[in-house]
Formats: C-alpha cells, sequence, structure tokens
C-alpha cells in the first residue's frame, strides 16, 4: 500500500483545489502491524474518518456492530445507484452484508472499494524459454513436467511468500475448489466432513508433490512475500505465485521483467479452480465521525472514473470502477480476466474457525518441509 | 509547639513530598499499573479485540495449560536464553578483560563490538537473512554463508540454515546471541574498570599469579554485573520477537515459534486478544520467577 503514497498525496491536493477540503492520508504497511494498529485505535475510539480493516469478515462484522462504520448504503443508490452501479460488484461483495447474514449486521454496504485484486499465477517468458518451454502449463501434471525441466537447466521453478499463511491457504483453497467443489468445502467448514476426506487429502497432498518434484525455492515456508516478490522480479525463479498489485512492485524493483498471468493450473477437471479476488482495500467511514458526509462524498469522488484512472495508471492497480477497467495495461488486463472466476473468503457464507485455518496452514508447511505426510497433517486438522 | 501543630508540620511534609512524587505516580499509574490490571482483567474474557466481550473465569488458562504449542514456544526461548548463556556472556567478559588491558586499538575494539546492539533487531535480522539465504541463481549461492563454504570446498556444510528444523531455531540463537554480547561487552568493561587497582597491586606484592588474581580479585569484585547481565540476559533473550519476525517470517511451522510470536499469533491470527493476555500474564510471572531465582542464586554464590 505504501508505494501508492505519492499518488494519494496528489489526489488529496487535487481534492482540496477542487473543494478547499484538506484531506490527510497516512498509508502503513505491513498489513499485519497495521490491523493491529486500527484495532487498538479502535479500542480507544481515535479512528480516522476513513480507514480500512485489512481482517477477516468477522471483525469487520464487530467494528460494524460497535457502531464504528458507517453504513453507506443510501449513498451508493442515491441516483438511481449510480455510484453502487460504477462499482466492481465483487469488489463491493467484500463489505457488503446480505439479509439473514450470519454475523448478524444489519444489511448493507459498509465499505468503499477503491481497486480490486486477485492472486494468480506468474511467469517469467525469459526463463520458460531458457528451459525450452514453449508455452505455460495447462494442467498440473503439465507445471510439475515443466518444474523438472526447469530443474535440469538450474533455473528454480516456483516461488511464494508461503511464510506469510494467508498466501499459503488462498493456494490451497484454489485448489481444494478444483478437487471438491464448494458445497464440499463448505460442508467442511460446517463439520459435516472431515479433513481426513480423500479430497482433502488430496489438497494436501499437492504440497508433498510440489516437494518431491523439486518445484519449490528453497526457505518458501519462512519467506515473506516481500522476498517472494524480489525472487521473482530478480529472476530467481520460474513461476510465483502473487496478488495483482505485484504488477507495481515488479515494476519498481525490474522494469525489463517479462512475465504473464495464468491461473494456478488446474489438477482435476471434477470442479472450476477458483482464484482469490476481490476488492484489494476497502475503505470504511467511521460512524462516529463528525466529518461524515465529507467523508462519503471523498470516498465518491476517489472513486470516480477520473481518479480511479490516476490511481491505476500510476500505481498499477485494477480499478474498482468498472468503466476504468476497460483501459487497463496488458499485464494488469491479464489479471482482470481472472475476476470472472474469482472468489473470496469475505463473499462466502461462512469461514473455517480460524485456529483449525492455522493449523490447516501450519501443516501444510510441515508438509513441505518434509516433517510430516498429508494424512498426518489430516489427522492433526 | 502544642502536638497539634506539630502534627499539622508533619502533615503539611508529607503533602509537599507527596506532591513532587505524584507526576511520576501518576504516569507510573497510567502506564504501567493501569494496563498490567487491564491485562489481567481482558485474560478471564473472551473477546475478538473489538465488540462484546464475554467473561469465561479462568477458562483460557485452562486452556493454555494443556497448550503444547505455548509449552514448546517456552523451551524455545528457554534454549535461545541457555545459548546466549553459555556462550555469549563468556565472550563478553573475555573480550571485556582483553579490551581492559593494555591492548593496541582497543578503542577501535571497543566500538566494533558495540555496534550490533545498536542496529535494530530488524536491521540485524534483514542482514542475518541475506547471509542465509540458501537460494542459488545461475549456479551460485545468494547467501553469504553457502557462498563461500561452497567456495572453500565445504559444499557439504551447504545447508538451508533456517530452513531445517533442525538447524532454525540454533541459528536464531547463535544471531541473537551476536547481537546481544555486546551489551554485556560494555557491562563487564564497565565493573572492571571500577575495580581499585591497588587490589591487584595488593595481589602481585602477595604473589598471586594471573590465575590467582583472576578468581581472587577480578571475579568476585564483578559478581554483582554478572547477575545484572545474566537476569538481562535472560529477560531480553526470554523476549526475543522482532528478529525471529525478520528471519523467519511467522515461523518455521512452530519450530521457532517462542512466547512473544504465540501472543503476537493469538491477536493476530486467531484474534483471541482475551487467550493473548492470559498467555502474556503466564509469561510475565515466569519471568518474575525465574528473575528472583536467578538472584537468590547470586545471592548464595556470594555467601560461598
Amino acid at each position: 500500500m505504501t508505494d501508492r503514497n505519492d499518488t494519494f498525496e496528489k489526489l488529496a491536493q487535487q481534492y482540496k483545489q477542487e473543494t478547499g477540503i484538506e484531506v490527510t492520508i497516512q498509508l502503513f504497511a505491513p498489513s499485519d502491524s497495521y490491523s493491529q494498529k486500527v484495532i487498538a485505535a479502535a479500542q480507544a475510539n481515535v479512528l480516522p474518518d476513513i480507514y480500512g480493516i485489512l481482517d477477516k469478515k468477522s471483525i469487520v462484522a464487530d467494528f460494524i456492530k460497535a457502531g464504528l462504520a458507517a453504513d453507506l448504503t443510501d449513498a451508493m443508490e442515491a441516483d438511481e445507484g449510480s455510484w453502487k452501479n460504477s462499482l466492481y460488484d465483487k469488489a463491493l461483495a467484500d463489505r457488503r452484508f446480505e439479509a439473514g447474514n450470519i454475523y448478524g449486521v444489519k444489511p448493507g454496504i459498509y465499505g468503499v472499494p477503491i481497486d480490486v485484486t486477485n492472486e494468480q499465477m506468474l511467469y517469467n517468458k525469459k526463463l520458460l524459454s531458457k528451459a525450452g518451454i514453449k508455452s505455460p502449463p495447462k494442467t498440473f501434471d503439465e507445471f510439475i513436467k515443466d518444474a523438472e525441466v526447469l530443474k535440469r537447466v538450474g533455473v528454480t521453478p516456483f516461488v511464494s511468500g508461503w511464510g506469510e499463511l494467508w498466501l499459503l491457504d488462498c493456494f490451497a483453497s484454489n485448489y481444494a475448489f478444483n478437487i471438491m467443489g464448494e458445497d464440499k468445502i463448505f460442508a467442511t467448514f460446517r463439520g459435516e466432513v472431515k479433513y481426513t476426506d480423500p479430497d482433502w487429502i488430496k489438497v494436501l497432498s499437492i504440497f508433498a508433490e510440489l516437494r518431491d518434484k523439486g518445484a519449490l525455492i528453497d526457505g518458501i515456508v519462512t519467506k515473506g512475500n516481500k522476498y517472494a516478490e524480489q525472487d521473482f522480479a530478480l529472476e530467481r525463479a520460474a513461476f510465483g505465485f502473487n496478488g495483482s498489485w505485484c504488477v507495481n512492485v515488479y515494476h519498481d524493483m525490474n522494469p525489463n521483467l517479462e512475465y504473464g498471468v495464468m491461473p494456478p493450473p488446474p489438477i482435476s477437471t471434477a470442479y472450476p479452480l477458483k482464484i482469490w479476488g476481490s476488492a484489494g482495500s476497502s475503505f470504511v467511514v467511521n460512524a462516529g465521525s463528525p466529518n461524515k458526509d465529507k467523508a462519503i462524498a471523498f470516498l465518491k469522488w476517489l472513486t470516480a472514473k477520473e481518479q480511479q484512472e490516476v490511481l491505476s495508471r500510476e500505481t498499477n492497480n485494477l480499478s474498482s470502477n468498472k468503466q476504468t477497467l476497460l483501459g487497463v495495461s496488458p499485464i494488469l488486463g491479464e489479471f482482470a480476466e481472472g475476476m470472472d472466476q474469482s472468489t473470496h473468503p469475505n463473499i462466502w457464507p461462512l469461514n473455517e474457525d480460524p485456529s483449525v485455518s492455522e493449523a490447516f496452514d501450519k501443516g501444510i508447511q510441515d508438509i513441505i518441509i518434509g516433517e510430516k505426510t498429508p494424512l498426518q497433517v489430516a489427522l492433526d486438522v | 509547639m502544642d502536638s497539634k501543630a506539630k502534627a499539622a508540620s508533619i502533615f503539611k511534609d508529607n503533602l509537599q513530598n507527596f506532591l513532587f512524587v505524584l507526576p511520576a505516580l501518576a504516569i507510573f499509574c497510567t502506564f504501567y499499573i493501569y494496563p498490567f490490571y487491564k491485562m489481567i482483567n481482558l485474560s478471564f474474557y473472551d473477546w475478538r479485540g473489538i465488540g462484546p466481550m464475554h467473561f469465561i473465569g479462568l477458562e483460557n488458562y485452562k486452556e493454555l495449560l494443556g497448550d503444547k504449542l505455548w509449552w514448546d514456544s517456552m523451551w524455545h526461548a528457554g534454549y535461545i536464553t541457555l545459548i546466549a548463556l553459555v556462550f555469549q556472556n563468556p565472550l563478553a567478559f573475555a573480550l571485556a578483560l582483553a579490551c581492559d588491558r593494555q591492548i593496541r586499538m582497543k578503542r577501535f575494539y571497543r566500538v566494533v563490538f558495540f555496534i550490533p546492539p545498536v542496529l535494530s533487531q530488524l536491521v540485524v535480522g534483514l542482514i542475518w537473512n541475506w547471509i542465509l539465504n540458501p537460494e542459488m541463481q545461475n549456479g551460485q549461492y545468494i547467501g553469504l554463508l553457502n557462498h563461500y563454504l561452497f567456495a572453500w570446498g565445504l559444499p557439504q556444510l551447504v545447508h538451508n540454515w533456517l530452513g531445517d528444523p533442525k538447524t532454525a531455531l540454533t541459528t536464531i540463537a547463535i544471531v541473537n546471541s551476536w547481537q546481544g554480547f555486546g551489551w554485556g561487552f560494555v557491562m563487564f568493561l564497565a565493573g572492571l574498570q571500577t575495580i581499585d587497582k591497588q587490589l591487584y597491586e595488593a595481589a602481585k606484592i602477595d604473589g598471586a599469579g594471573a590465575w590467582k588474581t583472576f578468581t581472587n580479585v577480578t571475579v568476585p569484585m564483578m559478581l554483582p554485573v554478572m547477575l545484572v547481565v545474566m537476569i538481562l540476559t535472560i529477560l531480553g533473550c526470554m523476549q526475543v520477537f522482532v528478529l525471529i519476525l525478520a528471519m523467519v517470517n511467522e515461523g518455521l511451522v512452530n519450530h521457532t515459534d517462542v512466547p512473544v510470536t504465540r501472543i503476537f499469533s493469538a491477536m493476530q491470527n486467531t484474534n483471541r486478544f482475551g487467550y493473548a493476555c492470559a498467555e502474556a500474564v503466564i509469561f510475565g510471572m515466569i519471568l518474575v520467577c525465574v528473575s528472583f531465582m536467578t538472584k537468590r542464586l547470586s545471592d548464595k554464590a556470594k555467601q560461598v
């Protein structure tokens, strides 16, 4: 997020010139620290007029129930829903609570997405070509074969920041959708299907196979995403797994990097593979703020086509405004294509218990370092 | 002066003294006592950091007693502390002894030895991450350590130091000691310089050799400093956190977890603030007990 500081500053100055209202923007990284900062500010009742909640939907619900997030539905629906209709629906869903939602929150829209993002695989064209691979793999088997070829020519096949559990969870979730479909996943979350089910074992076995075939970069389970981004940008690995924000990051690190985007290659034809994708950053208006209306007006201005074009062009992120989405760079366009097959925990009807998720993700790390088998992990979870 | 007037004067004096102490007391209560009370209070609740709090009594503590990962993390912190006590402090003492003598460039050494602790743990973690990087590019090891091990004909020693459960914790413990010995060095050096030189002269006149002088003069005179360094080492190492975060991110599965990373994880990954507070309370109590025991042991050693 901090890589967008200059552009936000510029937009804030422009807003002051147009309306006379001064907007101070503070960006923080990494997201873990930011989340703690926002929770601490909420506890001390010193939240700013506009802020973001980079956390699970259940936590967003807690903010709403504590009266800290304003319901923006009226503003969104005004003028025949012009604001709402201008925004990408999947991004809005991130902060939308439907009637009868499991969190017990009053139905409404509680956030404004300023961009959309999805997580996909990336491939380095030069390194694939060096290994004689003409096109990126279409199936998981092809991917494994490519990994073996890459390994033979001394190229590390795959890198990702799997020291960060959410990214690992995202990758595993993609394949869970592909192998068993969403009904079975949600049945697992409800406790009706066990993790020892053969389909879940198959999901876990993917990581064992990646390990056994030498597809993963050394030290992947302790690698933060910043390091993984550096590795891919500096051409230390042929494939990566990252979110669409990486376009800006890679551009800053290596403007000459030649790469393409692809969804993780499916391992099964039983169900479509889904990728995670939704709002990148959603801004929430502090319900208790004396500047609530001004804050809403600013967000409306910020998500209008003109400003979104500036944000998209200068920060290389996918805009949340549908009209802007049409004119993005080719590489962002490839990411944008993935939105059709995207899903996200924030729009699922229910989520797994965080302690179970943590055990599952740490179990995958155990498989990768060769300490446990998929079955052992499934039994532990 | 009658007794009434005397009592009034004493009261006035006490009030005056109290008013002088009041600002410091207020700050202490606001920033130490109240948060401490709040932490203990929260440990009896089920709370996600925001929203309603549910009183659950001692449930968090009961769960904590059976939490294997928590007690493993305590052992990991103990291991890091042990490495520091066994290697870091003796090294710091030895270097302080060397620099206390008339050696060439001793000022230079003093500065060099004090550089690591001046650096933030984050910077140290990042530097060592680069040194220990296990990756290869174009047939060359990126990490400095593996690069030189390979270049010096020791390819069998090339290793993924932070990615292997067998070596990750020890590697972190060594880096922690590398960073921490500078503090001990400075304190030992300051302690050595306060020893009265006449004691050494007297020992020399009595015919004591270097070893006798060291064991009968230097060590006894340095015992209070050693105790302080030992307690600070224990407290510092048990609470190591940023270094681990910088070196292995969220951890090598659970092999590099220490109590503070568990507390952080309870808040960050599972949003269990009440449980995190219970962990913090237990951890704080253990640290107080360890410090108390160290002090008692040291007092006994002094008497002997």
